[in-house]
């Protein structure tokens, strides 16, 4: 929902001259995504106007975020760029606490008197639903950072490329795949930086530069004469970095079977496109599955997703209480299953972590949106369930003495709220290759990229299909596959993880726009992972006729 | 200041073209005022509003565009933001795709607009809220909910002499009723441009006696079914398929309505011959604005007829190619329904499944429509004519194409919200359906 917003935004042109949906975004001159913001100083003198103003209208907690929100997308299809758009949303939000009670307002008028008008506003509301409160907030504790900066570690600013750079390299990489035989491709590029300034009732004045990238791509074949289309989208993830991962170095590509490759912390694009070519082509000729069960093997730019559907939404404490139930859903983890200190969540082998700090990744920050220094956490250890993602507000509910420090919104003017940080599969500690892997199945097929999702709102039963499979006998890719998807139960699934390879296949898997909440929110979260066994999956056969 | 009259959002948009220096440009001047109440664990989480007016205008010289955006509407911003859009357009690159605006339409008056939701307060949402909450909580049941309303406005103007305004009015609201001991779940869904149509509470008590309905499920094993599919349940998968009809992509042979050899299936019968939809901006039950967002009139068109493919929608680039006139994108889609009602189709029903709606329904083989999903808030086992006990969720993988032509009885007609927002668009009216043979795959533990 949240991408087609984002796709809404961006698809200007007269045959649909759109306003821009997102947090009162502009559009801008490419040139000013790299104006200036207001300095530090600046924002906390704004800051410490609506900190004051709430402490003396009653507020016992104010926490205030002065927002500079730039996007950049850039849309190719075959020869022609279709569309590049900069936007800018600049606003301030102030929480607060009044009477135990939250209440929110944000402005774009970010001046002392808009931020004070703001502020109380945000006042009155949390007055207005204090008469509904039946939970008094509890704020678990955070210690004052003072004055502190944290950015994207950054060789290049994605903003400072010139667009049409960017652009010519999509282009390049539609040349690549028509020259290897696609019939249309689509490719586009999301850029993202948010400058957020964080100051709360606490002492904390935390000023972060965030920047986020997506290079993808769609390569379509259609074979006339059978009516068939088969598709193959980027093996490319998101990823918290700049210009940098579309700068290719031989040490991020590693060899997958059948002439796959894939990517570490850099992206070839042109390679990737002409490879998506031929085996789009491939597709169409290839055979469709024997339903029943295999024994799978799913690489990480696959299994990212099926950890973030599986893991780490169920793991959200937010759904596990409740408070999602109308949309999300809840979650088939409880309380009781948590403090069971027992609970299989699956095989030995998963060591499943938490972690808001890792280099490169969509969901690294200093601080989250509640000014919580971010950390890394366990949730599942040798197989058990250990732990869930908590605010401050939620801490206590887990015993936990501080929150984890994933809190996020996704603009000034949408409020924070518990969002999945990174949650990654740890790697096998004995050296163990994909093509081990591969060599010690029987019966089994290969997965590789992401692909069709589904997951039921307690996240018990799940249905996934991939971009390309491959059919493995006896230890050897035995060809293609089509018409794949495999459907299992999360527990039962992971209790299946037979083997992760070393960490020497480790990789980042990333969702750019995942949703949640009412009004619904995107955020972006990376899984990492090695390659991974799982026994006796249940594969059915998905191809139809109309 | 969010809601612009038709006056004042002329005098606007007059101010903006005289301001063009290009071969032309074309404005559009939005504004909306929304609201919300977020509840769960029977206390409300959240609340809020928002009020956003902002112009965005496209300049052209020859096949180079540009365009840029402001939400001040002074004499020098207006200027600013005309300059800004003919720079833009002059550094863009050509695009071949490029079509000059359209020249003055004349569109359909009709009823979007409705003072009782643009008057909604925020004591409104929140006795709203506390109606739902509070039959709830006499039952041992937890409410979650979510109410949004909006009413806002579209206005639209270019140098070749087209204006374009309306204004609209939504409310939707959605609850979950979940039992204290977690066996039992309903869900109910309410959608109007007229909020005086909506009573929380008498859609949140459907919600509770599904819920206590649905304790206890026991599991059946997966397989083809006979289904009773809710109106809500229709409109997710039947909607996807609307979204789908696309002319260009079928032309180019990536669509399901793409034919073998080329060609595509404009033309010929893809369903059960009783399938009608069309669009109609003014159709009372779901009225839409009677333009679309690039300014093309919209009017009654059918889209199935008899099961026939009548209509494709062509961007005006893809019909200017074809030769074709245009066919912009409905604001709303109608699906003709029967007198049965749900309990007449249970009654003539020797074994099958009732369903409440789908959820997480995600496409599998764009080439086929082929959707994967679940049942969710009340699915129930049918014998020989009645509601015998709850059952366990399933996951399904169907087509809506395929399950259209297992059509067996059309039922009466309800508003469901599609996907889009304020504006009246998106909006569906359409029937309950019993279908035979609809492939659940799996069972699913969740409720």
């Amino acid at each position: 929902m949240n991408r087609r917003d984002f796709v809404q935004l961006t698809g200007l042109g007269l045959g649909g001259l759109l306003i821009p949906s997102m947090a009162g975004a502009q559009i801008i001159p490419h040139e000013a995504l790299l104006a200036p913001a207001l300095s530090p100083q600046q924002k906390k003198a704004l800051a410490d106007a609506a900190l004051q103003t709430a402490r003396t209208a009653g507020a016992t907690y104010t926490d205030v975020r002065i927002g500079r929100y730039l996007n950049q997308f850039i849309s190719t299809r075959e020869k022609k760029v279709q569309n590049i758009t900069s936007t800018e949303s600049f606003g301030a939000g102030i929480r607060v606490i009044v009477q135990g009670t939250w209440g929110f307002a944000a402005t774009n008028q970010v001046t002392t008197d808009g931020i004070k008008a703001a502020t109380l506003r945000a006042i009155a509301i949390a007055r207005a639903n204090a008469k509904f409160q039946t939970e008094p907030v509890k704020l678990a504790p955070n210690v004052s950072h003072g004055e502190v900066t944290w950015n994207t570690p950054l060789t290049r600013n994605a903003f400072e490329v010139p667009v049409s750079e960017k652009a010519d390299l999509l282009l390049q990489a539609n040349a690549a795949a028509q020259s290897n035989g696609a019939s249309f491709v689509n490719s586009n590029l999301f850029q993202i930086n948010e400058q957020k300034y964080f100051a709360s009732s606490e002492g904390s004045y935390i000023d972060q530069d965030i920047h986020r990238i997506w290079p993808t791509f769609t390569v379509s074949v259609i074979d006339r004469a059978s009516g068939k289309f088969k598709s193959r989208d980027a093996m490319s993830a998101p990823m918290g970095m700049g210009y940098e991962y579309l700068i290719p170095k031989a040490e991020d590509k590693l060899k997958g079977p059948e002439g796959i490759v894939l990517y570490r912390n850099s992206y070839d694009i042109i390679e990737d496109a002409a490879l998506a070519a031929r085996q789009a082509k491939e597709m169409i000729a290839a055979r469709s599955v024997e339903p029943g069960k295999y024994d799978m093997v799913l690489e990480p730019n696959h299994l990212g997703l099926t950890i973030h559907e599986s893991v780490g939404h169920p793991l959200e404490l937010d759904r596990v209480l409740g408070y999602e139930a109308n949309f999300a859903g809840t979650s088939f983890v409880t309380l009781e299953k948590l403090n069971s200190k027992s609970f299989q969540y699956g095989s030995k082998q998963v060591n499943i972590v938490a972690d808001k700090t890792q280099p490169g990744s969509l969901g690294a920050v200093g601080y989250d949106d509640e000014g919580v220094k971010c950390k890394r956490w366990d949730l599942i250890k040798d197989g058990v369930l250990v732990n869930l993602q908590a605010i401050r507000d939620q801490a206590f509910m887990v015993g936990e003495k501080e929150s984890h420090g994933c809190c996020y919104s996704q603009s000034w003017s949408d409020v924070q709220f518990q969002r999945m940080p990174n949650v990654s599969l740890l790697p096998g500690k004995e050296p163990y290759s994909s093509q081990q892997m591969i060599s010690d199945v029987e019966k089994g097929i290969y997965i590789a990229g992401r692909g069709s999702y589904s997951i039921d709102q307690q996240r018990y039963n799940f249905q996934f299909g991939g971009q390309v499979f491959y059919e493995i006998k006896n230890g050897k890719i035995t060809g293609m596959l089509n018409d794949v998807a495999y459907q299992s139960n999360t527990q039962e699934f992971w209790n299946s993880c037979a083997k992760v390879c070393d960490e020497s296949d480790y990789r980042l898997f990333g969702s750019f726009f995942d949703g949640k909440g009412q009004p619904s929110q995107a955020s972006a979260v990376s899984h990492g992972s090695s390659t991974a066994r799982f026994n006796g999956v249940n594969v059915i056969n998905t191809g139809r006729t109309i | 200041m969010a809601i612009l009259s038709k006056e004042d959002a002329k005098t606007i948009l007059q101010k903006v073209v005289a301001l063009s220096k290009s071969d032309g440009l074309e404005a559009s001047l939005n504004g909306n005022d929304g609201g919300n109440i977020r509840y769960a664990r029977n206390s409300v989480s959240t609340a809020g509003e928002d009020s956003n007016v902002s112009l965005a205008v496209q300049s052209y010289y020859g096949k180079k565009s540009g365009s840029a955006t402001i939400n001040e509407f002074d004499d020098a911003s207006l200027e600013k933001v005309v300059r800004r859009s003919e720079e833009l357009a002059q550094l863009a690159p050509e695009n071949p795709e490029f079509m000059e605006p359209l020249g003055q339409q004349q569109y359909e008056e009709t009823k979007t607009f409705f003072d009782s939701t643009a008057n909604i307060t925020p004591d409104y949402r929140a006795q709203a809220a506390a109606n739902s909450i509070n039959p709830a909580t006499k039952k041992d049941i937890t409410a979650a909910g979510y109410l949004e309303d909006n009413r806002g406005f579209s206005a639209m103007m270019n140098t070749k002499g087209l204006f374009a305004y309306g204004k609209s009015t939504r409310v939707n609201f959605t609850v979950t009723m979940r039992t204290n001991d977690g066996t039992g779940s309903g869900w109910v869904i309410r959608d109007y441009n007229d909020v005086s149509k909506l009573d929380t509470a008498e859609a949140s008590n459907i919600a509770i006696e599904k819920a206590l309905q649905s304790r206890n499920a026991k599991g059946i094993e997966p397989g083809k079914y006979t289904v009773i599919l809710e109106p809500a349940a229709v409109g997710d998968l039947v909607g996807l398929m609307l979204f789908s009809m696309n002319a260009r992509q079928a032309d180019e042979g990536r669509s399901f309505l793409a034919k073998k050899g080329g060609g595509t299936k404009l033309g010929e019968k893809i369903v059960d011959e009783r399938i009608n939809i069309y669009t109609d901006p003014s159709h009372p039950e779901v009225p839409a604005l009677g333009w679309a967002g690039n300014g093309l009139p919209r009017k009654k068109l059918d889209l199935i007829r008899n099961g026939v493919v009548s209509n494709m929608i062509y961007d005006r680039y893809w019909a200017s190619q074809k030769n074709v006139a245009p066919v912009p994108f409905p604001g709303n889609a109608i699906i003709d329904g029967g007198t049965a009602s749900i309990e007449d189709m249970i009654k003539d029903t020797k074994k099958g499944i009732l369903v409440t709606r789908f959820w997480y329904i995600r496409s599998v083989d764009p080439q086929t429509l082929l959707y994967t999903g679940l049942t969710r808030d009340g699915t129930f086992y049918i014998e020989n004519g009645k509601v015998r006990y709850p059952i366990k969720n399933f996951r399904f993988n169907e087509s809506p194409v395929i399950m259209l032509n297992n059509l067996e009885t059309l039922g009466k007609q309800t508003r469901v919200a599609g996907g889009g927002g304020p504006g009246g668009g998106g909006s569906l009216y359409l029937p309950a359906m019993k279908i035979r043979d609809f492939t659940f795959s799996s069972l699913s533990d969740a409720v």
